[in-house]
């Protein structure tokens, strides 16, 4: 895959819908591109995390260790981002992420991402935007959530 | 030391400096003999006067009386240039050896200086002091006693001629003699002073740069360059004051010498004059007086000159020999003195109110008694300083102020340190290595004397090379003799050496780090045939690896038949490693063979169109980001201040098209492509039919390479022995995968496997040892550091090892298990430890404690592991 089929792909991902070419075409060149097999692990629940990934082709499973056992709680597919919360902020990851078919992705390192971000403010406010969609979709949750128990 | 440069010229070359001076006055009837022949031939020869009628029994005639003063004249012409190269010659010898001597004599102190010295005088201005200061001395040690010898004779002469032509002319001639003599020391002594404050000013300079390098990490640190500036324009601004007061006397100097010269004659010409007028004196007479006189003025020049040469010369020696002359030097004896026997260190070591510091102020150590078995373990816990000054002085590195000790009763002090270096070891927290292979280091303990000659010496070479050391006063051990004492480490040779520092590298835990150095490092395989046999054979048994597709996907092997996409197009062009710098990578597009190579397979135009591609790439990736941003560096083909260049090579081909490019621009853009590694770039430069030619531009590079060129690339050769890549690329023979996860970790599980099975450890670890440790030892970390040191010090089997906080950088893993390792490894042998955290005394047999210098408590550590001990408080506190 070239790195214009990478840029293609990028594009597709909301967070950056808006930011210019040239711009992704730079993150797709900076960072890594790395390859899985089926059952290859990508990250472990807990583990301190330092790059989030960026799924470019093939599928990922997302699971979650519980005490019956691991259970699959959702699965990922190109254009889809994992493990950016680990990069954001210093907290383990929440998951396991493992690969389901041959996988392909964008490896962005807590570096080179913060990297970007002061280099391209754009960027880091298309992150906000979509942070704070995100905190405003979890509040709303949260209000439902608390009403229905009123209720 | 001689206080005064004469003192030294005469005590050590007397003899040469009369040789020289007989020489000189030899010369001299012959010199005179060539200024007189001249005339001879003008007055006699050619004008037919006064000619001989026969010479030796020969009649002559005037030509043949010509023909033979010619004859003459020649031979002195020759006689006087062999002179005169002999003398200078000799001159040049004599200061050379007497500089030697010098130089050798400062060294031999510094070795000498008591420890405690080196704090207060920096190797900023040492260094100085035995390189460039002395230096000029050596020119006058020639010419110190047969210059003014020679020159004052020569004016004697002269002015005796002068007196006889008439006294009252005679005493006029040197009647400002003595005004002069006077004079000329009085003014000259300021000069000497501001030369004084120069040499001073100067060192001081030159300990700034040397602190200014030790300390460069501080200065970017706290911002303080701009001070650093001052600080130094200060300085030579005070040095350009001196030197121009300095220019300003010399020369007021050598103008007043110049007036007084001229004044003679004034009255040469006034007094003279008007006695030939009254009749009093021939005319002829003040005619040679005369001449005379300007004859006489320039041996009395050069008297005047050598005087101000010899003032600035002794006052360089002084300068220097007294920062030589330090009161408590070490015995010499000390240093050299190698007793018969083999005087061990075991037994007691008793401590007598040592007492260790300066003067005024704290002492580190104050009124220390005590004993230490040197067949037990003792830990010495230290509340405050005393712990590292005590650990140097049980080690004999430093020497204690007062008090005394004894070892089994003798003078434990007087021993030589052939003895206490050898038999005792000590390792402290910042221990230095020397700028060599890490072998070197580890077996600097074991070079005491030069104990087999080299085999390869040029045995006629060594014996003038020993002489002339003689002569010069220096030592004359070979320094290419081996000087490896292979029993005190307990081996019989080289062979069982390497195994020893292996055991002793794997106590200290560096052995892993050594592996890793040596699989970085290339090997010669002519030297050794044996590691690239076995290198080879690994490679073989990577190939079998490598058909585990899970494995295969990890490496890209080297194959002649295909394109390697992990590796970049210039190393796939060569299909080797280049060697020197005709194929650097940098410089491909300049090289005129590669250009024939890719004209010949018809890609010349393609590669200009990729790196126009690669180009246009870059300056959209790149050319938003501001100057000496990180990713330059990391990821550009183009730094920031080539871009402008490159829009402006894009804008002209955009303009008239790739052909037109001027050919510096063609190989601005060519020069792009060669750094491309496909799989890592995915710039999609390169389709089936362009790497089809790219493989066969590699055969025609090889087979077309001409005989010049031939060792300037080592070629990727499956069954060949790569010299100028490292072991590992040599049993890798292939590139890491792009995008495969972890593939670093797994490869080099593999390869770790792989060693252990072939049992190629080993000799790895061996080429290991030539790793170069920097610097002191800046390519190794810290923690390698101190490892490094504590195997150089167990590698001489000491006695006694004494250690302060030598694992001080190691991480708390591995800071156990060699804390382990050595205790195990001393069993029943003297260690004394100063331990930086009071637990590690637990399992010791004796224990130290020292608070505030003085000994605290001492004793077995179980006794004192009580509450109510300082001992045990400091554990607690743990």
């Amino acid at each position: 895959m070239s790195i214009n089929e990478e840029v293609a792909c990028l594009r597709k991902i909301p967070l950056f819908a808006n930011i210019e070419t040239s711009k992704l075409k730079l993150l797709a060149f900076t960072s890594e591109r790395v390859t899985f097999d089926p059952g290859d692990t990508l990250f472990e629940q807990d583990e301190m995390g330092n790059c989030a990934y960026i799924i470019l082709s093939g599928e990922a499973d997302v699971v979650v260790r519980t005490p019956t056992g691991p259970v699959t709680v959702a699965t990922l597919g190109p254009s889809e981002v994992v493990g950016e919360i680990a990069i954001l902020c210093d907290v383990p990851r929440t998951a396991t992420v493992m690969a389901h078919s041959h996988l392909h992705v964008l490896c962005i390192s807590k570096d080179l991402f913060f990297r970007i971000m002061t280099e391209f403010p754009q960027i880091a406010v298309e992150i906000m935007r979509v942070l704070a969609n995100r905190l405003e979709k979890t509040t709303s949750r949260l209000r439902e959530v608390l009403s229905e128990r009123a209720a | 030391m001689e206080s005064s440069i004469f003192r030294f010229i005469l005590r050590h070359s007397r003899r040469q400096q009369v040789l020289l001076l007989v020489i000189t006055l030899a010369s001299f009837p012959f010199l005179y003999a060539s200024l007189e022949l001249p005339k001879k031939i003008v007055n006699e020869a050619i004008s037919g006067k006064n000619i001989p009628a026969e010479m030796f029994g020969v009649p002559l005639d005037q030509v043949r009386y010509l023909l033979i003063l010619s004859g003459l004249f020649l031979a002195l012409v020759v006689v006087n240039g062999w002179f005169k190269y002999q003398i200078n010659t000799m001159k040049g010898r004599l200061g050379e050896r007497m500089l030697r001597r010098l130089r050798y004599e400062l060294y031999v102190r510094i070795l000498r200086f008591p420890l405690p010295r080196f704090r207060k005088v920096s190797s900023g201005e040492l260094i100085p002091m035995i390189t460039a200061e002395v230096e000029p001395l050596g020119g006058f040690i020639g010419d110190a006693i047969a210059l003014p010898v020679f020159q004052g004779g020569t004016l004697l002469v002269y002015l005796a001629f002068i007196f006889m032509q008439d006294p009252v002319l005679g005493a006029a001639a040197v009647s400002l003699y003595p005004f002069q003599g006077w004079l000329i020391p009085r003014l000259q002594r300021k000069v000497n002073q501001l030369g004084k404050q120069r040499v001073r000013t100067m060192r001081q300079i030159s300990d700034r740069i040397g602190e200014t390098v030790a300390g460069i990490g501080e200065v970017h640190t706290h911002d303080t360059s701009a001070w650093h500036k001052a600080d130094l324009a200060h300085r030579l601004g005070d040095v350009y004051d001196i030197r121009f007061e300095i220019y300003q006397r010399k020369f007021f100097i050598k103008f007043l010498n110049n007036f007084i010269n001229q004044l003679t004659p004034f009255f040469f010409y006034a007094i003279g004059g008007y006695l030939v007028i009254k009749g009093q004196l021939s005319f002829g007479a003040l005619v040679a007086v005369l001449a005379a006189y300007k004859d006489l003025a320039s041996p009395w020049k050069e008297l005047l000159d050598w005087y101000q040469l010899k003032e600035d010369t002794r006052i360089k020696y002084e300068q220097v020999v007294e920062q030589f002359q330090v009161p408590d030097l070490l015995d010499d004896r000390l240093l050299e003195e190698d007793p018969a026997g083999d005087i061990r260190i075991t037994g007691r070591l008793a401590l007598d109110h040592v007492q260790f510091g300066e003067e005024t102020g704290a002492k580190p150590l104050d009124d220390v008694s005590g004993e230490i078995e040197l067949d037990r373990h003792t830990a010495v816990v230290a509340v405050g300083a005393g712990g590292e000054e005590l650990a140097q002085i049980v080690a004999r590195v430093l020497l204690p102020t007062a008090g005394r000790i004894r070892l089994n009763g003798e003078d434990y002090l007087c021993l030589p340190e052939s003895v206490t270096g050898r038999r005792v070891a000590y390792v402290g927290s910042s221990p230095y290595l020397f700028s060599a292979p890490l072998f070197e280091n580890l077996v600097y303990g074991l070079r005491h004397r030069p104990l087999r000659p080299d085999p390869d010496a040029d045995p006629a070479r060594r014996k003038r090379r020993t002489a002339e050391a003689q002569m010069s006063g220096n030592t004359d051990r070979d320094i290419r003799a081996d000087w490896i004492d292979y029993e005190a480490a307990g081996c019989t040779g080289p062979e069982d050496l390497v195994e020893r520092i292996r055991d002793v590298l794997r106590l200290v835990d560096l052995d892993a780090d050594v592996y890793s150095f040596g699989l970085n490092r290339t090997v010669d395989p002519q030297r050794r045939p044996d590691v690239a046999a076995r290198v080879l054979a690994a490679r073989e048994a990577v190939t079998d690896l490598l058909t585990d597709p899970k494995m295969g996907q990890l490496v890209e092997r080297f194959d002649p038949e295909r394109f390697n996409t992990n590796a970049t197009v210039a190393e796939n062009l060569l299909f080797g490693t280049p060697v020197g710098s005709a194929f650097a990578t940098d410089t491909l597009a300049e090289n005129p063979y590669m250009l024939h190579v890719l004209d010949k397979t018809g890609l010349s135009e393609r590669f200009l169109d990729a790196g126009r591609r690669v180009a246009e790439t870059m300056l959209e990736l790149f050319s938003g980001l501001p100057q000496g941003h990180e990713f330059f560096e990391r990821f550009s083909f183009i730094g920031f201040a080539e871009l402008p260049e490159y829009q402006a090579i894009l804008a002209h081909a955009g303009k008239d098209g790739l052909d037109r490019l001027r050919p510096d621009e063609r190989t601005r853009l060519m020069s792009l492509p060669f750094k491309v590694i496909p799989a890592r770039h995915r710039l999609g430069l390169l389709d089936d039919k362009a790497i089809a030619r790219l493989l066969e531009a590699r055969r025609v590079f090889a087979r077309d390479l001409p005989a010049d060129l031939r060792g300037a690339v080592e070629f990727f050769d499956p069954r060949v022995y790569n010299a100028a890549a490292t072991i590992q690329d040599n049993i890798l023979f292939g590139k890491l995968v792009y995008g495969q996860a972890q593939v670093q970790v797994r490869v080099g599980r593999m390869m770790a496997k792989l060693v252990d099975d072939l049992q190629l450890r080993e000799l790895i670890v061996e080429v290991g040892l030539d790793h170069p440790v920097g610097v002191g030892g800046s390519r190794l970390t810290s923690a390698q550091r101190q490892k490094a040191a504590l195997a150089r010090a167990l590698l001489k089997n000491p006695d006694l090892l004494v250690l302060g906080d030598a694992t001080s950088s190691l991480d708390s893993a591995s800071e156990a298990r060699v804390h382990a390792a050595i205790r195990k490894h001393r069993q029943g042998r003297g260690l004394l430890w100063v331990v930086h955290r009071a637990g590690h005394a637990r399992s010791f047999d004796r224990v130290i404690v020292l608070n505030g210098g003085r000994v605290a408590e001492e004793g077995r550590s179980v006794e004192l592991d009580k509450p109510g001990t300082l001992l045990h408080e400091l554990m607690g506190a743990d």
